[in-house]
Order: structure tokens, then sequence, then C-alpha cells
């Protein structure tokens, strides 16, 4: 759930506009880099934005008794990296403000900031992490678990970034900034625990249909490695 | 049934008994308004801490009625679920053409790639 239309002080809308645009610009340049030098890559990205129209089309209910969606941004920034996620969320977030009265024109920056670059980085970096980590132990199968990771921290810390979003514009009266990130914190945060866990067994689930039906494209970015692909064969002889 | 598909399965079932559990088990029961949006609660919270808060600006179109945005939401993931559909009609196609392709040169077409114990075919 995004931050809505006007419910952020303007000093803070400008400040987290000036602080999206340059992460979209780049963005920008690196998808047009990617659909000119790579074509054939191109399909597999349209889907990825597609990825993230669905799941952030869907309102879940959650274990706090009441709803949120999730992001589906965690699928692009592993496949393509996040600068191209700025421009794929970005989209998504102007069509929701547009014309859903969902989030807002006004509080765009903001929700860019945590939605389509905070979210993708976060759980670009968790990816990459989980997939060190577990490719050292030369396992076969580590993959799923660094994609739901990768998925599952990209979905909680944008609604972490927006809690603390929310908490520095609006400070509780008695407890300051602490008291109103627990506040917001237990509206987005809390809630999106278990749309996470969705988040990441669907993003699982599209990486490992993938697997099926267009390997040569998960080689070719650097998903599946050659050597993964070569130890898998030979296990399964 | 292969056993890439039965984990497949099983995903998507723990899915949807992820969001179908709260409304079950009724963890909403304790609010006024069970199962509101997130964004909106924030709104309250908001102006609990900062009762003079006015929003500044409000959206520049809005549905105007629950119906029309219900469709409209569900127009946007239709969108987005028939691209992703088109992809993976489009990829499997290509594999069934053309397994020799350079998309996985020794594989047969059905291969799962996914089964670490055993794939079917081998």
């Amino acid at each position: 759930m995004h931050i809505a239309e006007g419910y952020l002080p303007w000093e803070h809308a400008v400040a987290w506009g000036v602080a999206s645009t340059p992460f979209v610009v780049h963005g920008a340049r690196a998808l047009t880099r990617e659909v000119r030098d790579r074509p054939e890559n191109t399909l597999l990205l349209g889907a990825s934005g597609a990825f993230s129209f669905v799941l952030s089309a869907l309102k879940i209910p959650s274990v706090t008794g009441s709803c949120s969606h999730p992001t589906g941004t965690g699928l692009g920034a592993i496949l393509f990296r996040p600068p191209i996620v700025a421009v794929l969320g970005t989209i998504t977030l102007l069509f929701q403000a547009l014309l859903l009265a969902h989030g807002g024109l006004t509080t765009l920056g903001a929700n860019v900031f945590s939605m389509a670059i905070v979210g993708p980085w976060a759980g670009y970096g968790a990816y990459r992490l989980a997939r060190s980590l577990l490719d050292r132990r030369g396992g076969t199968m580590p993959l799923d678990v660094a994609v739901f990771l990768g998925a599952f921290v990209a979905d909680l810390s944008t609604y972490c970034v927006t809690s603390v979003q929310l908490a520095l514009a609006f400070p509780d009266p008695d407890s300051g900034f602490a008291g109103a990130l627990a506040k917001f914190g237990g509206i987005f945060s809390l809630t999106q625990i278990p749309l996470a866990i969705s988040e990441g067994l669907l993003t699982v689930l599209v990486v490992r249909l993938l697997r099926q039906s267009s390997r040569g494209d998960l080689i070719r970015l650097g998903v599946l490695t050659d050597a993964r692909v070569a130890r898998e064969e030979e296990k399964s002889k | 049934m292969k056993r890439s598909t039965k984990i497949n399965l099983l995903i998507v079932l723990a899915v949807v008994l992820l969001a179908a559990l709260p409304v079950v088990f009724g963890m909403g029961d304790h609010k006024d308004e069970p199962f509101t949006g997130a964004d909106s609660q924030a709104e309250t919270a908001i102006t609990e801490n900062d009762p003079d808060y006015k929003p500044w600006f409000s959206p520049l179109y809005e549905p105007p009625s629950g119906e029309i945005e219900s469709g409209l939401f569900a127009l946007q993931a239709a969108l987005g679920a028939g691209v992703v559909g088109y992809m993976f009609g489009v990829k499997r196609t290509r594999r069934r053409l053309a397994p020799e392709a350079a998309d996985t040169p020794d594989e047969p077409a059905d291969t799962t790639g996914e089964a670490p114990v055993s794939v079917p075919g081998r």
C-alpha cells in the first residue's frame, strides 16, 4: 500500500522526488540500452514489468486484519538488476496514481523511492548474498532459496521504507520519530510479512517455470551459470 | 506427476492458504472494519499524530465507485497476467518447435531441468 495522495507535507514530497529522480533517469538509460543491445530479452523484460503489475493489483488479507498488496519488483531485480526496475516500478505506480487514486502524484517520489528503488536494491542484495553463500557450498538447489529471499526482502523492505517515510513526516507528539515508526511499522510492515512470503513463493514459481521453458534466457542473464547447469546435469544422470 | 510439478502446485497452495487463513480465522474481527487497506489505516494514524494535517492535494481522477475501482484493479491484474502468460506461451512454443535451437542444446523438450533426483526420459 502506497502513501496516499496529499498525505506527505510538500517539503517531504519534493525531497523524495529529488532523491528518486536520478535513479529513475539512470534506470531509463539502462532500460534503453538493454532493449537496444539485447533485444532477445525484451519479452522477458516486459513480463517482469507485467509481473509487478499483477502483484501490485492484488490486495490480499493479512494476519493483522487488514489488507495490503505485494510489489512484484523482486523478480525484475533478480533478472535485470535494480536500475531497470526503478523504471518498471515507476510505470506501475503512475498507472495506479492516475487511474486508481491509489498512491498519488505528490507522493510518487516517496513511493518510487520505497517500491522501485530501495526494495529492488535490498532484494537484489539479499539474492546476491544468498547465492554467494550457498554457491560456495556447491549445492545444486540453492537458487530457489536465493530467489525467495530476494523477493521477500524486496517486498518487505519496501514497506519498512514507507513506515520510515511517514514516521519522518508525522512524528508522534509524545514519543517522536521512534513512536511513530513503531505505529506505522505495525500498520505496514507487520501486515506485509505474510504477503512478502507469498511474493517470495510466487517469484520462485516464475523462476522455476522459466528454468523449464527458457533456460537459455536465464543463462544469458547470469541467473543460471554454466557451472550450475553442468552440476545439475551431472547429478541428474 | 513430475516432482517439480508437485513442488510448483504446493507453492500455489501455500500462497492460497496464506491469503485465505487470515479470513478463515477471523483475524480482522477485532476491528470495526475488518480487512481495510493498510493505506487508509495509515491515514487514520497520520490524523492521530498530527490532528491539524490536511491533505493538500487530491487525486486528479478518482473512480466514482468501489465497483469501478475494483474493476480497474482487475484490469491492471489482467493486463499483467496476459503479458506474463503470453511470454510463457511464446517460450514454450519456441522450445517445442526448435528443441535443438540455441536455447537448450542438449535437453529434451520436456525436461524439467529442476528435479535433482531424477529427470524423466533419461
